[in-house]
């Protein structure tokens, strides 16, 4: 199996994409970071682009798979509730995750974002793009497809100095 | 063997699969119904256009209220509709009940017509342990008040209300002033408390209103409201039951505000950032004088808005479990 992407380095890479973006954008957009990767990214991206504010979403309640694992499946948003801090109503908002998978994050996620209203526009940044989609959704802007045996999870760390770090788990 | 309340509502796997009392249920679970009502507090914030979430779609939702409510009965209805469940309203006063019906028999019909969760309040003790210990696997049971027993999801609104804003419950001494003795709601906030740590609880009341087992429970209880409100965080106060008592067992309106009534300069006595809670019905001029009950320390009508989150946290864990 290849090693694992260096997260730092897919961070810079997004971060590039976007700051383009910023660049030759006239209307502004806003970030929303999936809970809690993704919002760690989301925190981190809107340092970086200067940009006073990011969204946080939880999908707990619009994920898929409650019928067969109840509010356990709630656990991977470690308590952070959605946060969006600007008006959703007509917004061009970028959704933040750590790593795209299957899409039924983004799914869920799309669906916890319009209950708060109807964006002008959504696209997705992903750190890492694992390729094993079960959904038609992919992002506008990503660091890199990876690599990952299938019966491994890929989890993003946060250091203390902020440095992002991916660690596999077992399934 | 029987098994009791709090054997019969956890599965094999020790998760939560019913929610009849709070007497045995541990810390863990406790912890983890009031983590999981912060997340549903969300989903009632203004911000939020659209309050109602899918988790219990397709479910439906049996409200039982052989007893008399409006808050808990709402808010129970509320939160089962916020959860996108289909909640059914009996009307005890003119259903079959009235005609004769037993509980279980009702039930079972209730069942028949694809029941997930029933919401129970009896005037009986234990009613809903026993229809929980009658129900097929599939189906779950909410105790909603039992006689005088338990009141589970008050206990647990109210634990939500002390811990967002006291935070530590190893550190705060709760007075539970008025009529313990008829009160569900005592009882399942003095075993709440009691497990998750709280160091001190008192209770505050003549004595024909409180439990004879009370110190066996680690309760303090003063015959003087003064003394017991001294340097407390919490102050909880509680309606007289009338409706379970006999003729003279406690003094009048007037004469109980005098000795027991919750007034200003009374809570004075407790620590100056201390707060005030109430179960409701709110009997003003009785258990509380109007200037505490709307004064800044009140946190009563918190109470009800945290009670909607909690049901949802507690419908959404026994369904999934």
């Amino acid at each position: 199996m290849a090693s694992l992407p260096l997260a730092e380095d897919l961070y810079q890479a997004l971060l590039k994409q976007l700051q383009n973006l910023k660049g030759a954008q006239s209307t502004s957009f806003q970030l929303a970071g999936l809970a809690s990767g993704g919002a760690w990214v989301a925190e981190r991206l809107a340092k970086d682009l200067g940009l006073p504010a990011y969204g946080v979403i939880n999908v707990s309640f619009h994920r898929d798979d409650y019928a067969e694992k109840g509010v356990k499946a709630f656990n991977s948003a470690e308590g952070m509730s959605t946060k969006l801090p600007f008006d959703v109503e007509g917004a061009h908002i970028i959704l933040v995750d750590d790593v795209l998978d299957t899409g039924r994050t983004v799914r869920a996620a799309l669906n916890e974002l319009f209950d708060y209203g109807r964006p002008a526009k959504v696209e997705l940044a992903v750190l890492a793009d694992r390729h094993r989609r079960q959904l038609p959704v992919d992002a506008t802007f990503k660091g890199a497809k990876v690599n990952v045996a299938d019966d491994q999870i890929l989890v993003l760390d946060q250091a203390d100095d902020g440095q992002f770090l991916f660690m596999t788990e077992n399934k | 063997m029987t098994k009791t309340a709090s054997q019969l509502q956890l599965n094999e796997q020790g998760e939560l699969t019913h929610l009849l009392t709070l007497e045995g249920l541990s810390k863990e679970h406790i912890f983890h119904i009031l983590d999981t009502a912060k997340q549903f507090v969300a989903v009632g914030e203004s911000d939020r256009e659209v309050k109602k979430v899918p988790l219990l779609r397709g479910k439906n939702v049996f409200n039982l209220f052989f007893e008399n409510s409006t808050r808990t009965r709402t808010t129970f209805e509320l939160a089962a509709k916020r959860l996108s469940a289909d909640v059914v309203n009996l009307d005890i006063q003119t259903s079959s009940t009235a005609k004769g019906e037993t509980l279980l028999d009702t039930i079972d019909n209730l069942v028949a017509m694809q029941a997930d969760i029933f919401v129970v309040r009896h005037k009986t003790t234990g009613a809903a342990v026993e229809v929980a210990a009658h129900l097929p696997p599939h189906v779950h049971v909410i105790n909603a008040g039992d006689g005088t027993n338990q009141h589970p999801t008050q206990g647990l609104l109210d634990m939500y209300t002390m811990r967002h804003f006291k935070q530590d419950f190893t550190k705060i001494k709760v007075a539970i002033i008025g009529d313990i003795v008829h009160s569900r709601v005592a009882k399942s906030n003095i075993h709440a408390l009691t497990t998750l740590g709280c160091p001190e609880i008192r209770a505050i009341g003549p004595e024909s209103l409180l439990p004879k087992d009370l110190n066996m429970m680690g309760v303090k209880i003063y015959n003087n409201i003064e003394e017991g409100l001294k340097d407390v965080d919490v102050v909880m106060t509680l309606r007289i039951q009338k409706e379970r008592m006999e003729a003279g067992q406690v003094p009048e309106g007037d004469e109980f505000f005098k000795q027991w009534g919750l007034t200003p300069e009374r809570l004075k006595l407790a620590k100056p950032d201390a707060i005030v809670m109430h179960p409701g019905p709110m009997n003003r001029g009785v258990e509380i004088d109007s200037e505490v009950a709307d004064g800044p320390q009140a946190v009563i009508l918190k109470q009800v808005t945290f009670g909607i989150a909690v049901r949802m946290a507690v419908m959404s864990i026994v369904a999934g479990n």
